[in-house]
């Protein structure tokens, strides 16, 4: 099952996003051809209950799906989509149509007008699901001020809607928004970091100095293979965080998750481009489409150091060893 | 380009295993201090080792026909997380129970299995590995210690070095050379079960920096083996060691080696009202390593236990592991030193000396970091 979808969703993206695509849409030619495709797909409904009119699958098979989306780069939010198209259904709220995505950072002030900073693709979403202690709200873009963040190639934006806008849509009762985007940009990271390994050893396999190929050399060797520790790491952290039924991940896992691909990706990003040299932080060259993106997934829903404290918080809350710790609370 | 390691989930008769393991330790370690317990793997105690065999907790995987368990591979990684995160003195029956056993079912003759094997699972003798030579460290193919055949077997002279528990163990599994020369390499090599009360074998003890005595250098002397003492095929003794690494690197005990520290600095963080925010993280941090690192030594133990030999992934998750193992103390001396007039619980220090003091041997064993970084890049397909 796994495999079959993962073949599927692979095919779909390998078309769909290739680097030219990518560059487009971070040039701000839009995304509205790919968004269509994305759309026609059906994968955007992946995550929803069969009773709404999805596929009601889980965070396992969300997995396969946000690792491409990693993998691929892919200019628009298919995985903020297809989490908060589901958690709308769950919510009972029928979802709008177009692209979303979930806030990072978000916060409102005494007059209930909601702020939010650099909000994944929040270039290019129709809406944005927020929400603090008090509650969740699906807010329109069309109704706030979305300013771009001014980062060369990013496709995240700052918007702020100045009064609670009148087409919010309110969803009952408050929704955790933080372990979600963090599990989420954790497997995307994933996905990205196992693409920029791949291209590396290409690279280095097919690159030549000083009379035969780099990946010969010990020293590069040694340092490849860091990176493919890092990988295998990261991806098994985000896969055991993406273990369990329904949308709704487990606070832990979703920590490590996050956690360890952050701190993988700026030993992979640093390796990949330490052995591609200057070609490899090139405009036209595609691996800055990836490691671009790593860093500013590194920081989205928390950084490994906030993830780091909150996992030592619940550690030193428990009573026993690490081990049954681990096995009862972090492991599926 | 190899597979990524996927989550593997464990059979729940594995899992049951541990209440009973851990009400048996609660008993069995009373009292030992800190200091000790974090020896683990390298802390020997026979009784120790005879108390676990008498409960069925030595050779878990070999066949009941010769005395074991009859388990797969779960059964025994189930049972190690458990005894190495309590620091169990286990090197006793480790190496017999890790990779001899198994290389003996695998390779070994009718005769060979009927002898060794309930030894080995009633805890009665114990094995070290004869790899290392003076010339030989990293380079193993080009061992020197050789194997000439005679009538009534082989005469085995040479020399081994940094063998592990040779002092105490009753038989080696040596790697040796039975044909050609150093040049050949890979070629002409042979494993042997050598009895070390042999006439002609020498052991001599050789200190550690922690004045622990584990390591020796074992001398052959014209040591006349019977013909059983080959296991396996003459000459295939490379390929044999190879698949036999892949039980050694595999392990949980390439994770869990500074465990008995760590639990204890958080015991020490737990006895006072509040922990800093550089503390807290710390421990964070730790556990986001431990938690992927243990699902891929799972994923390991899936692979063995379905019959594959996966040296190049053992290889990568051992290096991970290591490094995590090496981190602990370096990373907890710092913490436990952060306000220079806490008093600090004296055991813990004592710990966190030892486990400083021998964890560069945590990436020498088994494999330098060098040499398995070397494997996982023919693994990439760089060489």
């Amino acid at each position: 099952m796994d495999t079959l979808l993962a073949e599927s969703i692979e095919r779909l993206l390998a078309g769909c996003s290739a680097p030219a695509v990518v560059r487009g849409v971070e040039r701000g030619q839009g995304a509205a051809a790919l968004w269509a495709e994305l759309e026609a797909s059906g994968y955007a409904d992946l995550l929803v209950a069969e009773a709404a009119g999805g596929a009601g699958l889980g965070l396992r098979e969300a997995f396969v799906l946000w690792l491409a989306c990693g993998r691929h780069a892919l200019p628009a939010p298919l995985a903020a989509t297809a989490w908060v198209r589901a958690a709308l259904a769950r919510a009972g709220v029928a979802a709008p149509g177009g692209p979303l995505t979930l806030a990072a950072q978000c916060g409102r002030d005494a007059h209930g007008a909601w702020r939010c900073q650099n909000v994944p693709f929040g270039a290019l979403a129709d809406w944005v699901l927020v929400g603090d202690a008090q509650g969740a709200a699906l807010l329109p873009v069309a109704s706030g001020e979305r300013r771009p963040s001014g980062v060369f190639g990013s496709l995240q934006a700052h918007i702020r809607w100045p009064a609670h806008p009148a087409d919010a849509l309110p969803l009952p009762g408050p929704i955790d928004l933080l372990h979600a985007g963090a599990l989420m940009t954790a497997v995307l990271m994933a996905g990205a970091m196992q693409r920029v390994l791949e291209a590396t050893l290409a690279y280095a396999n097919d690159r030549a100095q000083f009379g035969k190929a780099i990946g010969k050399f010990q020293a590069v060797q040694q340092q490849l293979s860091v990176m493919a520790e890092q990988v295998f790491a990261a991806r098994m952290a985000a896969e055991i965080g993406c273990a369990g039924d329904g949308i709704v991940p487990h606070p832990h896992r979703a920590a490590v998750a996050k956690a360890r691909a952050a701190e993988a990706a700026e030993k992979v990003v640093a390796i990949a481009h330490a052995v591609h040299g200057a070609v490899g932080v090139t405009a036209e060259y595609d691996l800055q489409l990836l490691t671009r993106r790593l860093q500013e997934w590194r920081g989205d829903f928390g950084p490994q150091g906030y993830w780091h404290v909150q996992l030592g918080r619940a550690l030193v809350a428990a009573k026993g060893p690490t081990l049954p710790f681990m096995l009862d609370e972090l492991l599926p | 380009m190899i597979e990524a390691l996927t989550l593997s989930s464990m059979p729940e008769s594995a899992q049951a295993l541990r209440p009973a393991v851990r009400a048996f330790l609660d008993d069995a370690l009373r009292g030992r201090p800190m200091d000790r317990l974090a020896r683990s793997w390298m802390g020997f105690d026979a009784e120790f080792s005879r108390a676990l065999a008498a409960r069925g907790w030595v050779g878990m995987t070999l066949p009941e026909a010769y005395g074991g368990g009859g388990k797969d591979a779960f059964h025994r990684f189930v049972l190690a997380e458990e005894l190495l995160c309590r620091g169990a003195p286990v090197s006793a029956h480790w190496i017999a129970e890790r990779q001899s056993g198994p290389l003996i079912l695998k390779y070994g003759t009718a005769a060979q299995r009927d002898f060794f094997l309930p030894r080995i699972c009633r805890a009665e003798i114990f094995f070290c590995i004869g790899m290392s030579e003076p010339q030989s460290g990293s380079d193993l193919a080009g061992l020197r210690t050789r194997a000439t055949r005679t009538d009534g077997g082989w005469r085995l002279k040479g020399q081994k070095l940094w063998t592990t528990n040779a002092h105490r163990a009753h038989y080696m599994i040596a790697l040796v050379r039975s044909s050609g020369a150093p040049q050949d390499r890979h070629q002409g090599l042979s494993q042997m079960i050598v009895d070390l009360s042999l006439p002609g074998v020498t052991v001599r003890t050789l200190g550690d920096l922690t004045g622990d005595q584990h390591f020796n250098e074992v001398f052959f002397d014209d040591v006349l083996l019977p013909h059983g003492a080959l296991i396996g095929e003459e000459g295939a003794g490379w390929a044999q060691v190879t698949a036999e690494l892949a039980y050694e690197r595999s392990g949980p005990e390439r994770i869990y080696g500074s465990m008995v520290l760590f639990d204890g600095w958080l015991q020490y963080l737990r006895s006072r009202p509040l922990s800093t925010p550089a503390e807290l993280a710390l421990g964070g941090r730790i556990l986001a390593h431990l938690v992927p690192l243990r699902e891929l030594s799972v994923a390991l133990t899936a692979k063995l236990a379905q019959g594959a030999s996966p040296v190049i992934e053992a290889a990568l998750v051992k290096d991970l592991g290591t490094e995590l193992e090496q981190a602990i103390p370096n990373l907890l001396a710092d913490a436990l030193a952060a306000d220079p007039l806490a008093e600090r619980p004296e055991d813990l220090l004592r710990t966190l000396s030892y486990v400083l003091q021998v964890c560069p041997t945590f990436s020498l064993r088994g494999g330098t970091r060098e040499i398995l970084r070397g494997v996982i890049a023919r693994g990439l397909g760089l060489r």
